[in-house]
């Protein structure tokens, strides 16, 4: 066999190998997407109710409490990036990024200061090589996240939060995270997480089903047990936890879901490189033998000139 | 005679769904008992166990440590950050 054919064949099979990887990959991040979906559904009703329940207290009360109040002067901004510990799912993280800084421009432009929490390691690693603080990091929940995670992500921000500091205190509170829309569509965005704006339930629950309750905007007039301030007080920090656990099950389902495109299309470039090969390397394989016929015919010729000559 | 719709959820799932005569929790203020036709109560529920009475006289006892009762038109909603039945 010619060199040339060695070559080809040799790029054939390291092709096939990497192909049976990809493959194997989309596979995975395939069945896990719909895991991650249904973790996510499964924790809706949950968020559901304690929206309600904040929206309803918020709504009735006339209840003045830290985490509602608005800052006269916002100087301290904490942003919370929720980016995958892997990479292999195409444009997932860089996405991500880039409307995280875009978030931080802004905020900067308002001539906020920014502290950074990142969870998942390519955020992490993003900011650490570009020398950028990083208050605090997770690392390793990304594809998992439970309850207990967003709880202590949740302790972890509110610890600093103080608007009503003059100085050191966070005043705002950002997160940025992938939305899952659907499993071809996933939204990079940020929202303000604190001061609260109580949103709908259907907003609060990710690609779940918004309560039926959800569309008689009338709260009925509740009795508070013991009071509202302290119903109120109870229910803020869970509602804080819920809609971080739901943007990090969003998070999740997201990142699955491009790991599955871009190992999709791994996969099909791995077949279109094979098919290229295949055709050089048959004609490489048909040259040779064409070679190796006219080296015979013009040899044989020679050989009958030259005893016709004897 | 009416029935009281009683969810309970955690943070991560939904842990008992059904119908009930009776409910009773434990808030921080000592026990609550609810029939239907209760007025809208919104509670913060403290450590330990709640009882769900079902029509079928069974009792169903739910451990929910830390979260909130919401009860409005015979509908009572026990979310805590874990719940599990016991």
């Amino acid at each position: 066999m010619g060199a040339q054919q060695r070559v080809f064949k040799q790029k054939i099979r390291s092709t096939q190998s990497l192909r049976k990887i990809f493959k194997a990959m989309e596979l995975i991040a395939a069945s896990r997407i719909q895991k991650a979906i249904a973790r996510s559904q499964a924790a809706s009703p949950y968020a559901n109710a304690l929206t309600r329940a904040v929206s309803a207290v918020a709504s009735e009360s006339n209840v003045d409490h830290v985490l509602t109040t608005e800052s006269d002067s916002v100087k301290h901004a904490a942003v919370l990036v929720i980016g995958p510990d892997r990479g292999f799912a195409g444009a997932y993280s860089a996405n991500l990024l880039r409307e995280a800084e875009e978030l931080i421009r802004l905020l900067r432009n308002e001539g906020k200061s920014v502290d950074l929490f990142t969870i998942g390691s390519k955020a992490k690693n993003y900011y650490t090589f570009r020398d950028r603080k990083i208050e605090k990091s997770w690392t390793g929940i990304s594809e998992n996240p439970l309850a207990e995670h967003a709880r202590e992500i949740g302790e972890a921000l509110l610890e600093n939060f103080d608007p009503e500091s003059a100085d050191s205190g966070i005043d705002e509170i950002y997160i940025v995270f992938t939305r899952f829309v659907s499993s071809v569509t996933h939204d990079p965005e940020y929202r303000r997480l604190l001061p609260l704006e109580v949103v709908d339930a259907e907003e609060a629950s990710t690609g779940g089903q918004a309560g039926e309750s959800s569309d008689a905007p009338a709260f009925p007039l509740y009795e508070f047990e013991p009071s509202a301030e302290a119903v109120l007080d109870a229910l803020l920090p869970r509602y804080i936890d819920s809609r971080i656990l739901s943007a990090l099950l969003s998070a999740a389902a997201s990142e699955q879901a491009s790991r599955q495109a871009a190992m999709k299309t791994a996969t099909d470039n791995a077949d279109d490189l094979i098919k290229t090969y295949t055709r050089l390397a048959n004609t490489a394989r048909q040259a040779e033998i064409t070679q190796e016929l006219t080296e015979i015919v013009g040899g044989a010729d020679a050989l009958a000139a030259s005893a016709a000559g004897d | 005679m009416a029935t009281l719709e009683v969810n309970v959820v955690a943070a991560d799932r939904e842990v008992w769904v059904g119908e009930a005569k009776r409910v009773i929790a434990r808030t921080l203020d000592g026990e609550i008992g609810i029939l239907p036709g209760h007025e809208p109560v919104l509670g913060v529920v403290a450590d330990g166990e709640a009882r769900i009475l079902t029509p079928g006289e069974d009792t169903i006892r739910v451990k929910a440590d830390g979260g909130f009762l919401s009860v409005e038109n015979n509908r009572v909603i026990i979310a805590a950050d874990q719940a599990e039945l016991l």
